[in-house]
């Protein structure tokens, strides 16, 4: 399955995956109306990670084995056989943390909500996920990579 | 006849047959499982008593998960003995299951300690659905509860109970609530989110006697604590711990401790019998010796590697230890390992503590190997430190970077960031 790929020495730091991912898993899909008029604002499901001069992007590795679909309490977190996608289903997740605790990437998060998780999607309804297409110099790339 | 029979269909049962037909697609599966309803998340059965979960949402499996994976599921049925010469399970009503491979996944049972009066009505354990149906059906009538037991469970229906609006009192014999899980520290900042919500904690004490009401004996109306003090009360929820459930071994030659004893394979001392979850013995890989752990995710995990096994694929259990995420009374907790270390030079101790905050964040080393953690609130990447544990990574170099409020995969040396990150 493709899998997005981060390029420590290409990514500048400048936070626009983050943005994006915001915008992307915005109601609106409006960067302004994202950011000013939805309330809570969606949370970015990529983290940049910084420690200067270091930087880059990290969101769910969709791993072959996923530690947080079998930690999982409540059946929310699931390996798409077919797309290999490990799905988030909000409505199941009960906000246990569990898969907080086994994800080697610290790659899920708390969602606004404080309730749930969140976690990267590959945005599934697009060809490129949005961090991708919208980093500037070519940190983040979408490519083809064996499990 | 059957290729392989499971005894139990929780996490363990569920985590085997899932295993086992990523294995073997067409050798006949039997499942024993005494409770009727459908797969569900044990650990959500609080969330069923406040209100926020409904059986449907507590559904860890679909629908349609026995004939998905071609299984015949024998629900609603008991299996009282198990005959390892002729190799068949003996479920109540006298019927045999034969098997060629065998999964004990019959859990564990609630430890309930000789308390007299503990047989009246609305006393409860709380550990299954059924247990969560029966008391959710005497809460609208309830406006005091005793919890005795301050542990997972305990501090779980606690919360539910409170959110239903009724008075809590729950009683700890220890000195502080979660004490397995948390150090004096943590407990503490629980305890004083629990007692916000108007929750009464009592410690270093138990419940040695329940009362009946005035006008019927038989219904709960009270409980004694050991220092004589009287509690009014309509519902008693013990909640003191988990033991496993071993009778089928009983007089076979299937070697038992405090659970089954299993090798890393989830192997008992009988040939093709296994045994995974709460009623088994596994790896602690912390503590570097089998203990029994009851929790959903390992049990799971050890499901899993039991199926694998007993399907032929030759699986390692890697091993778990004590690892807890709470969300209890709007706490987010990460622990995992030790929390308390014994006072000795061998263990080195990391805290970051901001009482305005309530944050919390303390890792146990021991020879600069994390062996010990629990983060309170910020706990998003605790899954790293996870990680770095598992792996037995030397941290000598980077440990007060660990606790650091930017702590993050940025912050590990180069190599080995490459290596968490690349896989490789």
């Amino acid at each position: 399955m493709k899998r997005i790929i981060a390029k420590e020495e290409a990514c500048m730091g400048c936070g626009l995956c983050e943005v994006y991912c915001t915008v992307q898993h915005s109601k609106s899909k409006d960067i302004v109306k994202a950011y000013n008029r939805e309330h809570p604002r969606p949370i970015s499901r990529v983290r940049l990670e910084t420690n200067k001069p270091v930087s880059f992007a990290i969101q769910c590795r969709h791993c072959e084995d996923a530690p947080c679909v079998t930690a999982c309490l409540s059946g929310a977190m699931r390996k798409d056989e077919e797309t290999g996608l490990v799905t988030h289903d909000a409505e199941k997740c009960m906000g246990c943390w569990t898969c907080i605790m086994v994800c080697p990437y610290g790659a899920i998060k708390m969602d606004v909500s404080g309730k749930i998780v969140a976690k990267c999607d590959l945005c599934s309804e697009l060809d490129i996920p949005a961090c991708v297409v919208n980093c500037p110099n070519g940190a983040l790339v979408y490519k083809e990579v064996k499990p | 006849m059957s290729k392989y029979v499971i005894v139990g269909a929780s996490a363990a049962g569920i985590g085997a047959v899932e295993a086992i037909r990523d294995v073997d697609p067409v050798g006949t599966i039997t499942v024993i499982s005494e409770e009727l309803c459908p797969q569900y998340s044990r650990p959500m059965i609080s969330d069923f008593i406040s209100g926020k979960a409904t059986l449907e949402k507590m559904k860890c499996r679909d629908d349609h998960f026995w004939e998905k994976n071609d299984v015949q599921a024998l629900t609603g049925r008991t299996a009282v003995h198990l005959n390892l010469a002729d190799r068949y399970v003996e479920l109540d009503g006298g019927d045999r299951v034969t098997f060629e491979r065998l999964l004990l996944a019959t859990g564990g049972k609630p430890f309930i300690p000789k308390i007299e009066g503990a047989d009246k009505e609305s006393v409860f354990t709380f550990t299954m659905f059924s247990d969560a149906e029966r008391l959710a059906t005497k809460i609208e009538s309830a406006k005091k509860a005793v919890v005795i037991g301050a542990g997972l469970i305990g501090v779980s229906v606690t919360e539910a109970l409170a959110k239903r609006g009724l008075e809590v009192t729950i009683v700890e014999f220890k000195d502080k609530i979660l004490s397995l899980l948390l150090d004096s520290a943590a407990s503490e900042i629980v305890e004083n989110a629990v007692r916000k919500t108007g929750v009464k904690i009592i410690t270093g004490q138990t419940v040695q006697r329940i009362l009946g009401k005035p006008e019927n004996d038989n219904v709960v109306g009270g409980a004694v604590l050991t220092n004589g003090d009287h509690i009014q009360c309509d519902l008693v929820i013990i909640a003191i711990g988990v033991i496993p459930r071993m009778e089928l071994v009983a007089g076979t030659d299937v070697k038992t401790n405090r659970g089954i004893i299993v090798d890393k394979f989830m192997h008992t001392s009988v040939p093709d019998v296994y045994a995974s979850g709460d009623v088994a013995e596994a790896y602690d890989f912390i503590l570097n010796e089998n203990r029994s752990l009851p929790l959903w995710p390992l049990a799971q995990l050890e499901g899993r590697v039991a199926g694998y096994n007993m399907a032929g694929k030759k699986t390692d259990y890697q091993g778990g230890t004590s690892m807890s995420a709470l969300k209890y009374f709007g706490i987010p907790i990460i622990s995992i390992g030790i929390a308390n270390p014994k006072k000795d030079d061998a263990y080195e101790i990391l805290v970051k503590h901001d009482s305005a905050k309530n944050l919390y964040k303390k890792l146990v080393l021991k020879d600069n190997v994390i062996v010990g953690m629990t983060f309170v609130n910020d706990i998003e990447r605790a899954g790293i430190i996870f990680h770095l544990m598992k792996n037995c990574v030397d941290v000598k170099k980077f440990k007060q970077e660990l606790i650091s409020e930017n702590f993050g995969l940025a912050t590990l040396p180069s190599r080995l960031r490459k290596k968490i990150y690349l896989g490789d």
